[in-house]
């Protein structure tokens, strides 16, 4: 499949690289001990420290290091013993200190790997150049009074954990799915909810286009673009936008640019002339954070699997298509659903059914799984039915709905409705013999050789057994009766 | 018995527990004396009330036989120490008001030790000055004279409202903070007892903060004992600062007496300055031939990299304080000035709640920090103060301290100085290498010059070993026998 965007001087290839802010799980934020739950009443969850009170110091969360470190090895990244908090110094209003405590030139974790599930099955790697811990900002709230803004602090101070990628994406299609695979790594690790609507999740999306094979482009900065849609409708528009300037004998410019939803196209925010000068320095109230390696190495045992890991298992032990398992192992309540479906059934059988009706019927009802409206258990109850001959696939359908409907167990269903399938020959072939009498005119047309009717016979005898026959029996019985 | 200012706090406190005073007195001599030195300038607070709450909680204590080390003994506070609900400004406009909904780790210690509270002390902004001319509250006035003379000469700086009202009486001690030298200058300029502890032996939690890597809480006292009971009250591991060395205290008072009987001192050729005034090298001398009486080796050493201290301090401390000084915008506490944007708010703020010296060295900070130029200033700063550091580690391999003049000079009369901020900086010369090495250093009177002014010595020693400078320290004082005192309190 070729990623490259066909413009009219030729093809040209995209080049993204990413920025994921991701808030890290803590109960506590990185250098105070204020709580950080989302949608407090604002100015609650502030501490002095926070509030950039003088002489107020911060004091590392041993926490939210841990996150951090166990992010990094989920990412196979390098875990730094050695790393080091620096001041980012800029001016604004909802910035107390009038810094980020952030990390510049030695962060915690250096390298890792991402590895994407395109849809036609097939995967690639696309490489984390690192992670660093920093603290987050306050919201500034311009909407409260005519002439003047409110600051809420309770972000201030957040945890985040900072992941650039390298720029080794070339479509927007990759860049989704690196987010959904990082997302998934983090739920899986419980380092960060992943939550893109709450800000939980933030990405700045570095595009730049070029001429297949010729030196990288320059790149402009799409800031806190908040969903995975949003963040592969960025990157096409700023590549389409960036080729039109471009054949249009104009040049990019190095700039940080905003993404507007509703339009879904960006627009300038500041040009590097613009650029703020950080001046980071190490900040002088932490000492460099100092791993013990045996911490490290402990962490790194007590990892889950992680979803490429899962991934391979499903693939080498259910023999599913590296596209189903990959589906299902996205999410660990997906793949905890789906592995207590499969245990002791068949597993092919099993995604089947999770992958189709089930995942339609949440996606009906809105629900997330984890409150779907039939149960894991009661799933495979249906998928025993199946097997054991009880029902067809095809009444499996109707009890499935429902069970959504209901809440009942396939079985109660089956026998409350009479649904079980017929597989008494006697039966079979008295309901075959009589439409074979209501239809002779096509009895005969059939065995003149025109074969195809045999599907009329299949089905005016399903009808007539209200669709409960044993259809292999239904199919063997017909074909010896026709032939005569 | 002495006059109740005049005493020590080791006297006092011996009086207190013997109940031969009470607590109630020794305040009230101590806030008369606040008021009759008004003219100092060395408050910027006073705290009259809390004081005598003060007193008569710590009398309550001690009449049960309890009390702790500095039960009942009124102490003055830096304005930099963040006092729960007691303005607390800095010396700066910009903390016009500001009254912190919180208490520094040191001075909740001192109050835990049982100490009376008299007021907040006058400083120069930020803490940035040698002189207490930066003040937004006004210069403070050192309470000594040149012989025969009337000019008014400053307390030096920044902790100058501290050593004036120490020397003046008005307080039996005070707590300082030296980030350059700003509690060991002052104490020689009024002939009182500074010392600067090891970095990270006070907490710096609740102090407003001038250059974090460099800002040392100590005291400043009368007597190098007072100065060790103080200390030793105002130390110890902080787990909300992560600076803060989490090692146990020694007893400081007890090794006051220690003696320096086989120590080795370490005299350092470098701090032979070109220029220097005679006097200030006849002190040194001095002070290395008492320590020789008193049984202690001289050891001529080299601190090669001394030359670049303060060249490396004017880069450092004005770097971490350009950021440190960026919370200060008007937005949450303190003077804010109206602006249409909030840019110009920020402008309008600063420009009017800074001074011209911390202005200068915000700006000089930004300047070293700023892309292109982080290279040649900061990180090379850096390097040389590893060096300085390391100087000092190659020496400590053969002496256990180092004796050197506390200041180039004494105090300087009000305005002198003023208009070339370079040979204002010239004042830290001898006390900077101790901030940048992260050691302990003292000053103690050694004697006056031939105006009638007090001399300081410095003593600077190992890392976390303030016992040695403290006995050090008490040895010069011993044969010093420095009891002058300013003109008016004779």
């Amino acid at each position: 499949m070729s990623n490259l965007i066909k413009g009219e001087t030729g093809e040209w290839e995209v080049v993204i690289g990413l920025e994921i802010h991701a808030q890290v799980v803590s109960n506590a934020k990185l250098f105070s001990g204020a709580a950080t739950a989302f949608g407090a009443e604002p100015n609650t969850q502030v501490s002095f420290v926070d509030a950039g009170f003088p002489g107020m110091l911060p004091v590392i969360n041993r926490f939210c290091v841990e996150q951090a470190i166990k992010t990094g090895l989920g990412i196979e990244g390098k875990v730094n013993e050695t790393s080091v908090f620096d001041r980012k110094n800029y001016f604004y209003a909802d910035l107390p200190q009038g810094y980020q405590i952030s990390q510049y030139q030695q962060p915690i974790v250096s390298g890792g790997t991402v590895q994407l599930d395109m849809k036609d099955g097939s995967t690639r790697k696309i490489g984390v150049t690192r992670l660093h811990l920093e603290q987050d900002a306050g919201k500034s709230l311009h909407d409260q009074h005519p002439s003047q803004s409110y600051i809420d602090l309770n972000r201030s101070g957040v945890a985040l954990m900072e992941i650039v990628s390298e720029p080794e994406m070339r479509s927007a299609e990759e860049a989704g799915a690196y987010i959904k695979k990082l997302r998934s790594i983090l739920r899986y690790l419980g380092t960060c909810d992943g939550n893109m609507e709450e800000g939980s999740l933030r990405c700045d999306c570095n595009v730049s286009v070029r001429k297949p094979g010729a030196a990288f482009g320059t790149r402009t900065e799409t800031k806190n673009v908040n969903s995975v849609r949003y963040v592969m409708q960025a990157i096409e528009y700023e590549a389409r936008r960036q080729i039109e300037v471009i054949e249009g004998g104009g040049e990019i410019k190095q700039e940080t640019r905003l993404f507007d939803p509703n339009k879904g196209t960006t627009r300038p925010m500041r040009s590097k002339e613009h650029a703020h000068d950080y001046r980071y320095f190490p900040d002088p109230d932490l000492l460099p954070l100092e791993l013990d390696p045996k911490w490290i190495a402990d962490l790194k045992n007590g990892l889950p699997e992680l979803p490429d890991a899962r991934k391979a298992r499903y693939v080498a032990d259910y023999k599913l298509t590296p596209y189903d398992a990959g589906v299902l192992v996205a999410e660990q309540e997906t793949a905890q659903f789906y592995e207590t479906v499969a245990k002791g059934r068949d597993p092919k059988l099993a995604a089947n059914w999770v992958t189709t009706e089930l995942f339609g019927a949440l996606n009906r009802t809105g629900k997330a799984i984890q409150d779907s409206p039939v149960t894991a258990r009661a799933l495979g109850g249906l998928i025993d039915l199946i097997s054991d001959g009880t029902i067809s696939g095809r009444i499996a359908k109707e009890v499935f709905e429902a069970m959504v409907e209901t809440g009942k167990e396939a079985a109660a269903i089956v026998e409350e409705k009479g649904l079980r399938q017929v597989s008494d020959t006697g039966a079979i072939e008295k309901a075959i013999d009589e439409v074979m009498a209501k239809n002779q005119d096509k009895v005969a047309e059939y065995r003149a050789g025109k074969d195809k009717l045999l599907g009329f016979f299949v089905g005016q005898t399903m009808k007539a057994t209200g669709g409960k026959a044993n259809p292999a029996m239904l199919n063997d019985l017909l074909k010896k009766k026709l032939a005569g | 018995m002495a006059a109740l200012t005049h005493m020590t706090i080791a006297e006092a406190r011996a009086a207190l527990k013997a109940k031969k005073i009470s607590s109630a007195e020794l305040t009230s001599a101590h806030l008369k004396a606040m008021e009759e030195t008004r003219g100092l300038n060395a408050f910027v607070t006073e705290t009259p009330e809390r004081a005598k709450a003060d007193a008569a909680r710590a009398d309550a204590v001690l009449a049960k036989g309890e009390g702790g080390s500095l039960e009942g003994i009124p102490l003055g506070i830096k304005d930099l120490f963040c006092t729960e609900g007691i303005l607390t400004t800095a010396g700066s406009h910009i903390l016009d008001g500001f009254k912190p909904p919180y208490e520094s780790t040191v001075s909740a210690k001192l109050w835990q030790a049982g100490a009376v509270m008299l007021g907040k002390l006058n400083m120069d902004e930020f803490a940035m000055g040698s002189s207490n001319i930066t003040s937004h509250h006004g210069p403070v006035k050192n309470p000594w004279r040149k012989k025969g003379g009337n000019a008014e000469l400053v307390p030096g700086g920044s902790s100058g409202g501290s050593a004036a009202a120490v020397a003046a009486r008005a307080v039996m001690g005070a707590t300082a903070t030296d980030t350059g030298g700003s509690i060991r200058q002052p104490a020689a300029f009024t002939g009182t007892v500074g010392i600067k502890p090891t970095y990270g032996r006070c907490s710096r939690w609740g102090i407003v903060a001038f250059a974090s890597s460099l800002d040392q809480a100590g005291p400043i006292a009368r007597t190098v004992l007072d100065s060790a009971i103080m200390l030793q009250a105002m130390s110890g591991y902080d787990p909300k600062d992560s600076t803060s060395a989490n090692l146990p205290v020694p007893n400081f008072e007890a090794a006051v007496e220690r003696g320096v009987k086989g120590l080795k001192i370490g005299i350092p050729k470098e701090y032979r300055l070109d220029g220097a005034p005679k006097e200030i090298i006849d002190l040194w001398e001095k002070g290395i031939a008492w320590l020789k009486d008193a049984g202690a080796t001289t050891v001529e050493i080299s601190l090669p990299h001394t030359k670049y201290a303060l060249p490396v301090y004017y880069v450092i401390a004005p770097a971490e304080a350009s950021s440190n000084l960026a919370r200060y915008d008007g937005v949450r506490f303190g003077l804010r000035v109206p602006g249409k944007t909030l840019d110009e708010m920020y402008e309008n703020t600063r420009a009017a709640g800074f001074g011209a010296e911390v202005k200068r060295r915000v700006l000089i900070g930004t300047y070293v920090l700023s892309a292109g130029y982080y290279d040649a200033y900061y990180l090379r700063a850096q390097r040389v103060r590893s060096l300085i550091l390391r100087d000092f580690t190659e020496a400590y391999r053969q002496v256990d301290a180092i004796l050197t003049p506390a200041t180039p000079s004494a105090a300087f009369a009000i305005g002198e100085k003023s208009d070339d901020p370079v040979a204002m900086y010239l004042n830290d010369v001898f006390t900077v290498t101790a901030n940048l090495a992260g050691l302990p250093g003292i000053s103690v009177p050694g004697g006056l010059n031939a105006d009638g002014l007090p001399l300081g010595l410095q003593v600077i020693g190992r890392a976390f070993d303030e016992e040695t400078v403290f006995a050090v320290g008490r040895a010069l004082e011993k044969a010093a026998n420095f009891t002058a005192m300013p003109e008016g309190l004779r």
